[in-house]
């Protein structure tokens, strides 16, 4: 591993964290949303939350590269308000990763939130607790390994994206280029040896990323009963 | 009854049938195709289809990638890379039909833009440098950003520019960021800007070539295609005069 690995190993440490944090404080209100609404905008809002799980990386960061750019709207948006534009930035690969992992966050936050049903809330309130501290002391402790589950692959999904990051970031190094685009880079020209580094640091991350996540399920059950 | 039971599995029985058929089809050809090449080769494609009854079914991509999926035993027939050294290499490595290798388009690199005004006639834009993003295929994978660092350095100014670099995968990805107009500026392959002697909506500057190595495009019949007739044919075909001159047509030298 060279420098430039090194480098891309932080920048995709450092958009994973950031991406998580952003995604629990968007997450979680559209989550409570989903899982207590009973308006007809529901499966919209679902289905839009669920897209990039259909949707290839590819179609993602397309449009992103035209809504972000200068002719788009977006992209005025962003000029407009004084930050440039997004595309080849790290704040830009930020929004698309945003974007990108959002239902592996929300759904297992969703799920937790629907599995506690209504009751211990109708109790909270009977108990004269308002709805902001029910939510704070009865549903976000409730919901503890749907935060957990939604964290976790949020960030491990960031880690591993690729399409999207390829089409908008521009392969800079130290501020786009992530271990993805960095791998693919080293197969492209051939050498193997500095991609295998990587690309297996890659394969026993995820898989140790799954294992825990499946122990704390496996664990939380345990518990339930 | 028992007749329309039957029904739907024979219709699916036919249908496997047919496409197992079509696949071994003799007269169809997989070839591989370097990605600044997409647009001359389509049209290669349909006249040779024309000319011979012979189908090219043709994927596009970056040379690299290629280099990997025929080591490792993808069925493609015929190649058409992005340099000279790919196919080389498939040569010393014995996988390419004996003699075959040809250079079949010399590429040239021009700077570009999507706006008018923004690249000169005499390239003073990129000394001036002020811009924000300046795109080019990745030097270390695809020849078109080579001959784009090359001249850059011959231009004294790549040092000074790197750190606008945006690199795309391929030479058609960084046409996306150019014509996007994420990236104001850009190098890309002539080929992709210009048709009939004339140039797309925007502004341009042929880099001249002493300021880059020339990028010879080479093209062979693999291994997997040397006794199949359609193959054969193909790579004949583009040497004869009528596909020189859709070559040309695209802004290659030859």
């Amino acid at each position: 591993m060279d420098m430039a690995d090194l480098g891309a190993v932080w920048l995709t440490l450092k958009l994973a964290s950031v991406v998580t944090v952003l995604l629990l404080l968007i997450g979680t209100p559209i989550a409570w949303w989903l899982a207590r609404t009973r308006s007809r905008l529901k499966g919209v809002i679902g289905a839009v939350v669920a897209l990039p799980l259909v949707l290839p990386p590819t179609v993602l960061g397309f449009y992103l590269l035209l809504v972000l750019g200068p002719q788009g709207w977006g992209g005025q948006l962003t000029e407009a308000l004084g930050l440039g534009l997004l595309p080849f930035t790290f704040p830009g690969l930020v929004v698309a990763s945003v974007f990108y992992s959002m239902p592996f966050v929300v759904q297992p936050i969703q799920n937790a939130f629907e599995a506690i049903g209504e009751r211990p809330l109708e109790v909270a309130a009977t108990l004269r607790a308002s709805p902001w501290s029910a939510f704070w002391s009865v549903a976000v402790p409730l919901a503890r390994p749907g935060f957990l589950s939604g964290a976790i692959l949020g960030f491990a999904h960031t880690v591993g994206e690729f399409g999207v990051v390829l089409m908008i970031g521009g392969n800079i190094p130290d501020k786009t280029r992530v271990i993805s685009v960095q791998i693919y880079d080293h197969v492209e020209a051939l050498e193997y040896a500095q991609a295998h580094w990587l690309a297996g640091g890659m394969l026993v991350f995820s898989f140790v990323v799954l294992l825990a996540l499946y122990s704390l399920k496996q664990r939380g059950k345990g518990e339930a009963r | 009854m028992i007749r329309k039971n039957f029904r739907l599995p024979v219709a699916l029985f036919a249908l496997l049938c047919s496409a197992g058929l079509s696949h071994v089809k003799a007269d169809e050809v997989q070839v591989a195709v370097a990605a600044n090449f997409t647009a001359p080769m389509r049209k290669i494609a349909a006249e040779f289809e024309k000319d011979t009854g012979h189908k090219p079914v043709l994927s596009f991509g970056a040379t690299g990638k290629f280099y990997a999926q025929i080591t490792n035993g993808a069925p493609f027939e015929v190649f058409l890379a992005a340099d000279d050294e790919t196919p080389a290499r498939l040569e010393k490595e014995l996988l390419i039909a004996p003699h075959s290798r040809f250079t079949y388009a010399i590429g040239k690199l021009v700077l570009w833009s999507a706006k008018d005004g923004v690249v000169d006639g005499n390239g003073e834009v990129l000394k001036k440098g002020a811009f924000k993003h300046l795109a080019l295929a990745n030097p270390k994978i695809a020849s078109y950003g080579t001959a784009a660092v090359e001249a850059m350095s011959k231009l004294g100014v790549l040092e000074s520019l790197r750190p606008c670099f945006v690199q795309g995968d391929n030479i058609t990805q960084t046409y996306q960021f150019i014509a996007t107009g994420n990236a104001e500026l850009g190098f890309v392959a002539l080929s992709q800007v210009y048709k009939d002697g004339k140039l797309a909506p925007g502004s341009a500057w042929m880099v001249p070539s002493l300021l880059y190595t020339p990028i010879r495009q080479d093209a062979v019949l693999l291994a997997k295609g040397r006794n199949k007739p359609a193959a054969t044919a193909l790579a004949d075909y583009l040497k004869s005069d009528k596909a020189k001159a859709i070559i040309k047509s695209y802004g290659y030298d030859l």
